[in-house]
This record gives structure tokens, C-alpha cells and sequence, in this order.
């Protein structure tokens, strides 16, 4: 049963071939059993999933039921859960049971989905590999001594081991796709703006976006036509009419433009990534679509600008922990100085740290203009890449990551290097666009590679339709890494 | 001599903001974080990586580019003016630290 798409559950409840209960149940036995030694989870609560399920399935029985309703999935543990814990992976919130629901989380809620817990992340979303978790690293089903990939990679690793049929995620540089290609299923970032930031702990709030991880591009467009809608409560919240994000994906490929941006086929990207993503394209082709040869001649500056830009941010939207409100506080202290230092020097990890002391460096005097504002113009020129680029183009594709994924430990002891890991998706963030990922084939070694798929401001319809269409095609999104199978 | 004068001016800037030791325990006092001397140093060297990344943003001239700050330009919505949240101030004082009467317990600042 776990093998099932979120799509396939929905009809077995529909048909009554099985109950929200049976489902769920199935899941937490997988979830305690493999996700412990995968570390998927930070947070599992069989009583309340089972209580939820439970009305999911008298909702159905009662007549009301919506297409998800009853259907299992886990929340990224940035996402706030009325009555669960929520931590954000950090030791500062490890002991925070959330008072309110993220506005993605009632949406989800209300449309009958079942919680089935917490997934494991880099601490506050700020890493690329799953290894600053204060609760410890998350390990790739595919093989467990390399990474998931990160931020989302709990959501990313229970979804690939078949803990989960569907998972939410947030990305700020990468933080939904780069997992999802590491670990070989489907993720998909929004446009800035259609889900809202409501309850979702924040690091850089002009990056941060949720967005839903799955197996199936189809089942990306059914959790996101429940995460997307309008919040007042997020004053970047965009007010448009609702849509089915699946409406298009029938739709034949032919006449479709694909823009396929120099910059992410040059140095650094490895050589089976690029045969895959190449195949891949060579797939589109075959399916009616034309390639066209584009350039994102600033895509090399927006790793540094996100450097000075997302800190800053984070460094502003970290200092609401304190120690008084919620969070931790530190055991001994002199006076109130001397309190926020201490519980802020042990409730926060090194990355975080890290990047709380950049983001405050290029925010103070004397630098603000030298760095923040600087990296403010930059990030306009790149954004204005890709409106050029899709004057001559529909979508834009390439690969998500430069290599599969990385050993643990690999790329810990310099930031630099992890850093680079997010190349092709960080100026997505930056220009506010959507952009996926999908499962296109495997390294040499055996690992996932990921497919990138860039599209225009609120064209994720589009995005869909293109993915779905490539895996009518091709079954790369069917496969399970051998401890997923059965 | 427009790519003379820029290198000049990189230079320049590149000298003059090495990141210090002293640059790194500032950041940290401001960002109300305790270092002792092993973690600014071993946090500078880092920093020092980080901005030798950052400093990649001078290769390019922004004369006369507008600062982007955010992904949309939105305008700022207002809303009618009406109350929308109740008071939940027991649920939200559960889970802090230390809570008295209704009141956030800190450390005396005043004496």
C-alpha cells in the first residue's frame, strides 16, 4: 500500500478499498521501523495522526469528503502544528509545542489530509545536506552514508523511502529541489508568493517559499492546489484567483520551447548529471518540444548575493529568539545581556551562527551599502535574466544539483563548498520564480540525478504539464531505492 | 581604462574589508551572541571563506541599477480596521520560560 501516489490513495479511499485508519496505521509502522534509522522524523505522534484519520474517515463516511481527504502525509518541521512539537531542527525550539497552525497546515488540515509527523531538516532550513539538524543527520535511502540533500531532507528521504506519499517542504535557495533530486522524487517550489509564510518559521523572508515534495509531478499539482491561497496574515501573500494547477497536464508537448541556459552546462557540473539532464532533454525533444540555446549571464553572482542577502535577513528574523518569549534559555546567567548571550550561544548551532554573524557583518555601519545594497542591485540583474530568457523560451531546463549525493562529512568542514551545492537554484529564489524538480535517471554509482524545470511567474500549470508529460514517457519517477520496495 | 579604474577600486575594497577578529566579536556582541576567543577565531576563519565568496559581487558595475528588495514588487495592502486576533495570551505564555501573573519574567534592568 505504500507504494501507492498520492493520486492512486485517493482513489482507493474514494472506492473504499481501505480506511484513513488502515492508512495511516501502515505508515507509522513504516515511519518507527525504517524512518528511525533513516532519521526522516524529529516528531511522530501515532495518537493524534490516528484521531485525525479517524475523523477523515467519518468525514467520508458523512458524505464530505474532498479528494485528499483521509490521505497521509508529513509536515517539514518549519511548519507550525497546533499541539505539536515544533522545531525548526534547532535546539532553541526543541522544546516548543506549537500554540498555532501554519496557514499551510490548516489548508492541508482542512482539506482532511492526516498529519503523520515532523520531518527532519537542516537546523532553521539553513543548509544543503540534512547534517546541521540538532537532532542529527538524515540519511539517503539510496545509499545511507551520503546526504539527502537539504534543507527539506526528511521530507525528501521519507517521501523516497515510501515513509510518506507526499511531504511539504520550503525553499529558500534550493532547499525543496535540491533534495528532491538527491534522493529521486519530484519537488516543487512556487512563486514567491502563491503559498503563504504564515507559521512557517522564517529565515530570509523575501526568499522563503513551501511548496509540495512527491513522487509524481500529478501529485505535486493535487497538494498544491491545497497549500496555494491567499492569507491575509502574510502580507506577501498574493491575492488571485484559485486555480487547478493540474488543469493542463494532458496537454501534448509539441511547440513547447525549452530554454537551456549555457551557464548550467559549463564547469562543475558532473559529467553523469549532465548525460542524464542531456537525455532528458533529448526526451523533450522527442516528445514535440524545441531547444532553444539561452544565456543567465549573472547565474555566477547569485550564489555571493545570496550570501549577503539571505543572512541579513536571517540575522534580522533570528533575533525574535531570546530566551523570554518561547524558545530556550540558558541555565546560569549574569544579568539580561548577559541571558540573550548565553541562551542564543547554546540554543543556536554553528551554521546558524555562522550565518546570524554574516548577516549582522553586512548590515552594520559602514558596510550596509558595500554589501547589502550592492547585492540588492545584483539581485535585480538577475532577475532580469530571465525575463530576457523567456522571451525565447516557455520553460527553462537544466540540471537541479552539479553531482548526486555527496558523502556525510563531505562538505562539512568548509561552507564554501556546500554553498556551491545550490548554483542552479538559488537565483530561481532570487527572481521569485517557480521551479521544480524531477527524478531523470541515475549516476554511475547508482544515485538519483534531478531534472530542473524553471518556469515564468505563475506558470507552474505549465511546469506540471511538462514534467507529467516526461514521465507518461519515461518511468525514472517509479523507481525505489531497494529499503523503499515492499 | 574603465576596466583599469574598476580593478583599482576592487582592490581597494577587497584590502580594506578583510574581515578581523575584532569585526567577527562586534557582529556577535550586536547579534547578542557569546563567543569565547576559540570560537571567533575558529568563526573568522570561516568568515574569512564566506567573504572571499561575497567579494565575487564586485566584478560587476551596478551604476544605475535599482536595489531589488523583494521578488514582486508589491505595494503594502492595508486592511479594515478591525479586531482580528483574540486574546490567547495563556496559550502563547505556555510555552515561555519563565511567566508570572500574566508577565514575561526577565532578569532586573532596572534598579
Amino acid at each position: 500500500m505504500s507504494n501507492a501516489t498520492l493520486k492512486e490513495l485517493s482513489d482507493r479511499l474514494a472506492a473504499g478499498a481501505c480506511s484513513s485508519v488502515e492508512l495511516a496505521q501502515d505508515y507509522i509502522n513504516k515511519i518507527n521501523g525504517l524512518g528511525k534509522s533513516l532519521g526522516c522524523f524529529i516528531t511522530v505522534d501515532a495518537e493524534r495522526s490516528l484521531a485525525q484519520a479517524k475523523a477523515a474517515d467519518a468525514r467520508r463516511a458523512a458524505g464530505n469528503a474532498g479528494p485528499l481527504t483521509g490521505v497521509p502525509l508529513a509536515h517539514k518541521d518549519i511548519f507550525c502544528a497546533e499541539g505539536w512539537l515544533t522545531t525548526c531542527a534547532s535546539r532553541m525550539l526543541s522544546n516548543f509545542v506549537s500554540p498555532y497552525d501554519a496557514h499551510v497546515v490548516e489548508l492541508c488540515n482542512a482539506a482532511g489530509m492526516v498529519t503523520l509527523g515532523k520531518t527532519n531538516m537542516d537546523e532553521f532550513a539553513m543548509g544543503s545536506s540534512n547534517e546541521t539538524s540538532f537532532f542529527g543527520p538524515v540519511r539517503n535511502p539510496w545509499n545511507p552514508d551520503t546526504v539527502p540533500g537539504g534543507s527539506s531532507g526528511g521530507s525528501a528521504a521519507a517521501v523516497a523511502a515510501r515513509l510518506a506519499p507526499a511531504a511539504t517542504g520550503t525553499d529558500t535557495g534550493g532547499s525543496i529541489r535540491q533534495p528532491a533530486a538527491l534522493t529521486g522524487i519530484c519537488g516543487l517550489k512556487p512563486t514567491y508568493g502563491l503559498v503563504s509564510r504564515y507559521g512557517m518559521i522564517a529565515f530570509a523572508s523575501s526568499l522563503d517559499q513551501a511548496g509540495p515534495m512527491a513522487r509524481t509531478a500529478e501529485d505535486l499539482g493535487l497538494l498544491l492546489n491545497v497549500m496555494a491561497g491567499h492569507d491575509p496574515r502574510d502580507s506577501t501573500s498574493l491575492e488571485r484567483p484559485a486555480e487547478d494547477y493540474n488543469r493542463s497536464l494532458a496537454q501534448p508537448l509539441k511547440g513547447l520551447r525549452i530554454g537551456l541556459p549555457r551557464e548550467f552546462f559549463a564547469d562543475g557540473l558532473s559529467p553523469d548529471v549532465r548525460c542524464a539532464v542531456d537525455e532528458a532533454v533529448a526526451e523533450y525533444r522527442k516528445l514535440g518540444a524545441t531547444v532553444v540555446d539561452i544565456s543567465l549571464p549573472n547565474m555566477e553572482l547569485s550564489v555571493p548575493v545570496y550570501y549577503v542577502l539571505a543572512p541579513a535577513e536571517a540575522s534580522s528574523n533570528l533575533s525574535r529568539f531570546d530566551g523570554v518569549r518561547y524558545g530556550h534559555r540558558a541555565a546560569e546567567y549574569t544579568d539580561l545581556m548577559d541571558m540573550y548571550k548565553r541562551s542564543r550561544a547554546e540554543g543556536f548551532g554553528a551554521e546558524v551562527k555562522r550565518r546570524i554573524l554574516i548577516g549582522t557583518y553586512v548590515l552594520s555601519h559602514g558596510y550596509y551599502d558595500a554589501y547589502y545594497i550592492r547585492a540588492q542591485k545584483l539581485r535585480r540583474l538577475i532577475a532580469r535574466d530571465f525575463v530576457e530568457a523567456f522571451r525565447q523560451c516557455d520553460v527553462i531546463m537544466g540540471p537541479t544539483s552539479p553531482t548526486t549525493a555527496f558523502r556525510l562529512g563531505e562538505k562539512s568542514a568548509d561552507p564554501v563548498q556546500m554553498y556551491l551545492s545550490d548554483i542552479y537554484t538559488i537565483a530561481v529564489n532570487l527572481a521569485g520564480l517557480p521551479g521544480m524538480s524531477i527524478p531523470c535517471g541515475f549516476d554511475g554509482g547508482g544515485l538519483p540525478v534531478g531534472l530542473q524545470i524553471i518556469g515564468n511567474y505563475f506558470d507552474e500549470a505549465r511546469m506540471l504539464n511538462a514534467a507529467h508529460q516526461y514521465q507518461l514517457a519515461t518511468d525514472w519517477h517509479t523507481k525505489a531505492p531497494a529499503v523503499g520496495q515492499g | 581604462m574603465i576596466t583599469y579604474t574598476a580593478s583599482i577600486f576592487n582592490g581597494f575594497f577587497t584590502l580594506a574589508m578583510a574581515i578581523q577578529l575584532d569585526d567577527v566579536r562586534r557582529a556577535a556582541h550586536l547579534a547578542r551572541i557569546a563567543v569565547d576567543d576559540a570560537e571567533a577565531g575558529a568563526a573568522l576563519a570561516q568568515l574569512t571563506r564566506v567573504f572571499g565568496l561575497i567579494e565575487q559581487m564586485r566584478a560587476v558595475d551596478v551604476s544605475g541599477i535599482e536595489p531589488m528588495a523583494h521578488a514582486q514588487d508589491l505595494m503594502l495592502r492595508l486592511r479594515a480596521d478591525e479586531v482580528t486576533e483574540t486574546n490567547r495570551r495563556e496559550r502563547f505564555q505556555a510555552v515561555a520560560p519563565e511567566v508570572e501573573s500574566g508577565l514575561y519574567l526577565v532578569p532586573k534592568v532596572i534598579e
